[in-house]
């Protein structure tokens, strides 16, 4: 019988709190969170500091926990769909995504060539979403305010993109496992046509007005160093990984949805103004994965096939053989997974949702001690973590 | 009847906003003729009073005027800081209350007055309450030397300058009473962030300062705005155009110890609301929170003021002279102060300290030093 205290005695928050009676002299303990402005949401963060100086960081989730995976054993396959785009709420395409395309891989379903290019057009306007607004919230944290509105500006052009294809401009309900809830409107891709024409040079105005500023530089570059090896001893994925100098990306090494048809580069964190992996290099990898997106969405136009009917092999009924599957899918956070054990009934008897976020956010402790007050919120947000991605 | 509600809001709205863009225009007025409202009034006093009574009359009224002056000042500043705010942003910011959103500040300082005080648990309620009061009577009790125009000043103190030096740091007390009165964690940083950093950059501006008294020969604020008036243009004596480029460095780095004195990003450290929420202010609330604000945009004034009378030529300016003059060059500094917050990210702690004692202060002395020696060879 061990004398420490069983996990199942404690309040879960107790089991990981910093204790006053651990505290050495001039050393206090600090509660960033759930409520403060720039922790992405309701992450609460216990920082053991001194004065500046971040000795330990403690990072308590749960408090957006919605039991996704609970809830997803008693609702039918295609119920789930719309409970997957609360997951990452602001890459809410990349989630159903992932979802319908394990689903499929369950039931055995080829899609079409017209969904698969309009699941890649729609994925990589997420992409761009959603990274303009980690971008725009980074600058944000680190202070300048005028880069947010200005990547908000162009946010809202693909949430109206998003709106005229399927009516709702944050959480679609757009990916049903067999197919797509809308064709492509009449004259869509001319709009986006239109939209990436004005976008591109947005991007090297985004350079221009934040990523190469030496205040933004100074201030992100030299902190938040993930080396190589870290990152992959502590499986992140997506731009996280990237960021650290790593050439992995699941549409080029796993492809799905036809992305080997497409010609793209993988950005990777060069370590420009400081060591690589620095919270710049992953900031920096998201702004060149835009630009790739972008090349992506011009050729998934041109090659988008006029044939071919969205609702061809949706099935009636959703009801698989039993067995397990798991598949994932590049979201703009990463590589998101699920794996669903079906017992041949209409409703799935496990399903598991592997989370970008919630990995990266595991790697915090480790890259935030010694850091600086400010920089716990430069850390956070070059993670780019979303909490009800995290606590599900 | 007739006109709906909201059409009928956005009538009256615009009508009230007559009388606030016509006082705007008026104030310009009588800020152009100030002088001479200023020597009628004093030609009043001093036929109807006795010499210290009209001197004691005349010295109330110049000290009501710029309390007037300092607190609707930022009614003005903070609906165009809006307003600068979302063009750079490429938005149009406060458009409904009012023309344009001139009412916005009423509106907001209304909301204010009327909010709920709000002292937290655990509050050292004394101080808590004091804490404002100081703040703004350093900002406010600043404007006592700065000159408006010749004979144009409340206090024409012999030391203007050591009073400058004196008053600005008044602040930094009331801020860290704000900090640590607050019983918030977050106040406490805000608090010694901002104790650290006004301590650390009176040094650099002081050196500054004392590089144009070098020049002048005398700390009194109106002759050091006389030793730069003629010239071509009225401009050419300014002194960031003397001294072969020397006080140019000395302006730019005033400027920017300035901006941390006044806490205005890329300094804006103690309050840095992406880190501490809102830091020494955290728990202040309705007026006592206006307050601060108060002070702030009182403080940017001021700053800017004294960076006009040190380097702009004061209230001497290109072709004029007078106090509309002095306004307009102040508000053109404010806009750059402003255009600067609102273009860079924030420095983190360590790396505004760095570049106050490794970059600032070497280079005040340098200027110090190259303002004396030019002097003592007679540049």
């Amino acid at each position: 019988m061990s004398t420490q205290p069983q996990y199942k005695d404690l309040e879960p928050d107790e089991a990981y709190a910093f204790k006053l009676e651990d505290l050495e002299e001039d050393e206090m303990i600090l509660n960033m969170g759930p409520q403060h402005p720039s922790t992405h949401g309701v992450l609460r963060i216990e920082l053991k500091t001194d004065g500046e100086i971040v000795k330990d960081a403690q990072p308590h989730i749960g408090y957006l926990h919605r039991n996704f995976e609970k809830h997803a054993e008693n609702i039918d396959y295609q119920g789930i769909i719309p409970f997957t785009d609360r997951l990452d709420y602001v890459g809410s395409m990349g989630n159903s995504l992932s979802f319908a395309f394990v689903g499929e891989k369950l039931m055995g379903i080829e899609v079409n060539e017209r969904v698969q290019s309009i699941r890649v057009l729609t994925a990589e306007l997420q992409r761009i979403a959603s990274h303009l607004l980690a971008l725009g919230t980074y600058g944000l944290d680190i202070g300048a305010f005028t880069p947010f509105l200005h990547a908000f500006r162009e946010r809202e052009k693909v949430l109206d993109l998003f709106e005229w294809l399927c009516g709702a401009r944050l959480l679609y309900n757009f990916n049903w496992i067999g197919g797509v809830s809308h064709d492509l409107p009449d004259q869509w891709t001319d709009r986006v046509k239109v939209f990436l024409d004005q976008f591109e040079p947005v991007i090297d105005e985004l350079h221009n007005l934040l990523s190469y500023n030496k205040i933004f530089t100074k201030r992100t570059a030299t902190i938040g160093i993930i080396p190589p090896e870290l990152a992959i001893g502590y499986a992140l994925t997506g731009p996280n990984l990237r960021g650290s100098g790593i050439k992995w990306d699941t549409r080029k090494e796993d492809p799905y949805c036809g992305y080997e048809k497409y010609a793209f580069d993988v950005p990777v964190g060069q370590g420009r103004f400081g060591p690589i992996g620095s919270c710049w290099d992953r900031y920096y990898v998201r702004v060149e994965e835009m630009r790739q997106s972008v090349r992506i969405l011009r050729q998934a136009i041109e090659k988008l096939p006029t044939e071919g009917d969205v609702h061809e092999t949706v099935p009636k009924r959703v009801k698989p053989k039993p067995g397990e599957v798991y598949a994932r899918t590049e979201a703009p956070r990463g590589e998101l997974g699920f794996y669903i054990v079906s017992d041949g009934g209409l409703i799935p008897m496990r399903v598991k949702a592997r989370s970008p976020c919630f990995v990266a956010m595991s790697i915090f402790r480790e890259i935030a001690k010694g850091e600086m007050i400010a920089d716990m919120v430069a850390i956070i947000g070059s993670l780019d973590i979303v909490l009800g991605e995290i606590d599900r | 009847m007739g006109l709906q509600r909201p059409a009928l809001e956005a009538k009256i709205s615009n009508l009230l906003s007559i009388p606030v863009v016509a006082g705007a225009a008026g104030a310009l007025v009588v800020c152009a003729l100030l002088p001479q409202i200023a020597e009628l009034i004093r030609e009043q006093l001093s036929a109807n009073f006795s010499p210290t009574m009209a001197k004691l009359a005349a010295t109330a009224i110049g000290v009501g005027a710029v309390v007037f002056l300092i607190t609707q000042l930022p009614i003005f500043l903070i609906w165009w800081e809006r307003k600068i705010a979302a063009h750079i942003q490429d938005r149009l910011g406060p458009m409904r209350v009012g023309w344009h959103g001139v009412l916005q500040s009423f509106a907001d300082g209304l909301k204010l007055l009327f909010k709920e005080d709000i002292i937290a648990d655990g509050a050292d309620r004394f101080l808590f309450k004091l804490a404002p009061f100081l703040v703004v009577m350093g900002a406010f009790s600043a404007f006592a030397v700065l000159p408006w125009a010749d004979g144009l000043v409340i206090s024409d103190l012999n030391i203007g300058v050591l009073y400058v030096i004196a008053i600005t740091s008044f602040g930094a007390i009331g801020i860290l009473m704000a900090g640590w009165a607050s019983n918030n964690k977050y106040a406490l940083y805000g608090g010694m962030r901002s104790a650290a950093q006004m301590v650390s950059y009176e040094i650099p501006t002081a050196i500054i300062i004392l590089s144009v008294v070098v020049q002048v020969g005398s700390l009194n604020l109106q002759d050091i705005i006389a030793a730069q008036q003629g010239g071509f243009g009225d401009f050419q004596n300014w002194f960031i155009f003397r001294a072969w480029g020397l006080n140019v460095i000395g302006f730019v780095s005033f400027f920017i110890c300035g901006l941390a004195e006044t806490n205005r990003n890329p300094f804006d450290i103690p309050e840095a609301e992406s880190e501490l929420v809102a830091g020494y202010h955290t728990e202040y609330s309705g007026m006592r929170f206006a307050l601060f604000f108060l002070a702030e945009y009182g403080a940017m004034f001021f700053v800017a003021g004294v960076a006009v009378v040190l380097f702009l030529g004061g209230w001497s300016g290109p072709v004029f002279s007078g106090p509309l003059v002095f306004f307009l060059k102040i508000l053109a500094i404010v806009f750059v102060q402003m255009w600067i917050r609102w273009t860079l990210p924030r420095l983190r702690v360590d790396q505004m300290m760095a570049l106050c004692w490794k970059y600032l202060i070497p280079i005040a002395f340098v200027v110090l030093m190259g303002a004396a020696v030019l002097q003592a060879s007679g540049g």
